[in-house]
């Protein structure tokens, strides 16, 4: 179930009307901007805790 | 400017220059092995790289040359719609950790080399292994060409002029890539990955506080934006939204089909190394989402330029000291030689094991695969650099663009297989020849544009050729594996055991 969280990003970014927006702006970047880029961190930590919790089969090396 | 020979910046762009054409020759006695023995070491580096040789590696030749000047170049033209590169290269990494470790496996267990390989393992076919294998070669191609034209582009600003110094260049690509092999463009992606985050982050540190601040950059790109009127702006236009992330999603889909990216994943040593690679790669996309707001800056900074692909180089040259601009060219020039060395390993490794050893010599010994391969890397870069010597630049752009769709058609026989054997050979092969057909017809017949619109009712729908060529793909293939397999059940299951 943990992996269904892989499907979030997409679901953050594909749908467009969550964040065509120039307000609320941070440090001068409007929210479209800053929404994606935020993104960036927000997947790896997802993807980081699939990894987490997956029996790690080959990683011995 | 121009015309005007740059002393300052050439030099230290020659001395970066001639550093990595070092290294890319000692590479060969990097992580020893031998090199001309086997086609696992000239065109998978050993099939040993561990998560950081593969995180500078799968960075350095994912995110290209071209991008960095492209990107830019999109963004500062039409606005946030050049951005969908950003949520692409996010949604991209969700996959590449759900998939290619078990692509990795299947490869590491069999031998594996290529895509194509992969598909000719799953299903026996000649027929859609050559497909495949077709489709990587012609879709790499053009890319490399891109990679000369985002070399070019900051070669010129420095004020030289002619062919001469892309055609040295291309050529000391060619001579080292033939000697090392995959760990060639594997030890230089360390030097020009760092080289770009510093001049990167150097640049939106400096740049906006030269021009007034973020707040300044995005008011100047609006204010030229409004100027402009149509579907640009600061944010997408209504009418963009479906085209803008049916363009990620088809984009995310690609990346990973072509030869140049799935090298790197067959070259890692472990499906872990892969894992980790997914989480970790992401960085880049922040460089990346930071390198396309250079577009914005050029607005700020009221850049006059000629051709978008100029915005980067301008940029540099305006805003900067001659020697940064010199590093910071080095760094996209050598940034090109990275991608245009892993594409060529890639489209030669088909080349050798899908077209070579399917048709001219089966019993071709390892030795025999790793100079074939060898030699078509040659070749395959004679061709990318006569096409962009010989050939308008237009030509290599809108060929990258089909390319992008055609690769994308690859994705059901390489991927479905990972997770079920119900497809048919046939059936992936109709959808493969569906799907590109389709797709070149319909981008060809809108003017080479990546958009196509379907009407439905009142309203008009715009979204991306190649995602829409998919989705036909898939149909046309369950379509045509249900018939088959309905016809024939058992003659099939006998053909499989």
């Amino acid at each position: 179930m943990i992996r269904l969280l892989l499907l979030v990003p997409f679901v953050g970014l594909l749908w467009v009307p969550f964040y065509n927006f120039m307000e609320p702006t941070l440090f001068g970047f409007p929210f479209f901007y800053w929404y994606q880029l935020a993104w960036v961190p927000i997947s790896s930590l997802l993807i980081w805790l699939v990894y987490r919790s997956q029996p790690h089969d080959d990683e011995a090396n | 400017m121009s015309g005007q020979i740059q002393w300052v910046a050439v030099s230290v762009f020659v001395f970066f220059f001639a550093l990595v054409t070092v290294m890319g020759f000692v590479a060969s006695r990097w992580k020893s092995g031998p090199v001309s023995e086997h086609l696992d070491e000239w065109g998978l580096g050993g099939r040993q790289f561990g998560t950081w040789i593969t995180w500078f590696l799968v960075g350095g030749d994912f995110y290209t040359a071209y991008t960095v000047i492209a990107v830019p170049a999109l963004v500062y033209a039409v606005g946030a719609y050049g951005f969908f590169a950003l949520p692409y290269t996010i949604i991209v990494y969700p996959f590449v950790f759900a998939v290619m470790p078990l692509l990795w496996k299947v490869a590491h267990r069999n031998g594996y080399v290529t895509a194509a390989d992969v598909v000719h393992g799953a299903y026996q076919s000649r027929a859609l292994e050559l497909a495949v294998a077709l489709t990587g070669i012609v879709a790499t191609m053009p890319y490399i060409a891109l990679q000369l034209v985002g070399m070019g582009a900051v070669i010129k600003t420095m004020g030289l002029q002619g062919e001469l110094p892309i055609v040295a260049a291309f050529i000391i690509l060619a001579l080292y890539t033939y000697s090392s092999g995959l760990r060639a463009p594997a030890l230089i992606a360390f030097v020009k990955d760092i080289m770009i985050y510093i001049v990167v982050l150097t640049a939106v540190v400096v740049v906006p506080a030269k021009l007034g601040g973020y707040g300044a950059v995005f008011a100047a790109a609006g204010d030229a934006f409004a100027v402009k009127g149509g579907t640009t702006g600061l944010t997408l236009h209504p009418s963009l939204y479906l085209a803008y992330s049916t363009l990620a999603l088809g984009s995310a889909l690609a990346a990973f089909m072509y030869p140049h990216t799935l090298t790197g994943v067959f070259a890692s040593k472990s499906a872990g190394t892969i894992r980790k690679n997914a989480i970790l790669l992401p960085a880049y996309t922040l460089l990346l989402g930071l390198i396309a707001l250079l577009g914005y800056m050029a607005h700020a900074a009221q850049l006059k330029v000629s051709s978008p692909n100029e915005v980067v180089p301008q940029l540099f040259q305006t805003l900067f000291p001659s020697w940064f601009s010199g590093f910071a060219f080095a760094a996209i020039a050598i940034g090109a030689l990275v991608p245009a060395a892993v594409m060529s390993i890639g489209a030669a490794n088909l080349f050798t094991r899908n077209v070579w050893k399917a048709y001219i010599n089966p019993a071709i010994t390892h030795a025999g695969e790793a100079s074939v391969a060898k030699i078509t890397s040659l070749v395959v870069k004679v061709g990318a650099l006569a096409f962009t010597l010989f050939l308008p630049v237009q030509y290599a752009l809108d060929l990258q663009l089909l390319g992008g769709l055609w690769i994308l058609q690859t994705f059901p026989a390489l991927v479905f297989t990972l997770f079920t054997r119900w497809f048919r050979a046939e059936g992936l092969l109709a959808g493969w020849l569906v799907g590109i057909l389709w797709g070149t017809y319909t981008a060809w017949s809108n003017g080479l544009k990546p958009l196509a619109t379907i009407t439905l009712g009142e309203t008009g729908y715009t979204f991306y050729v190649g995602l829409g060529a998919l989705i036909l793909n898939v149909v046309v293939a369950a379509v045509a594996s249900a018939i088959l397999g309905r016809r024939s059940p058992a003659a099939e299951a006998a053909a499989r055991s």
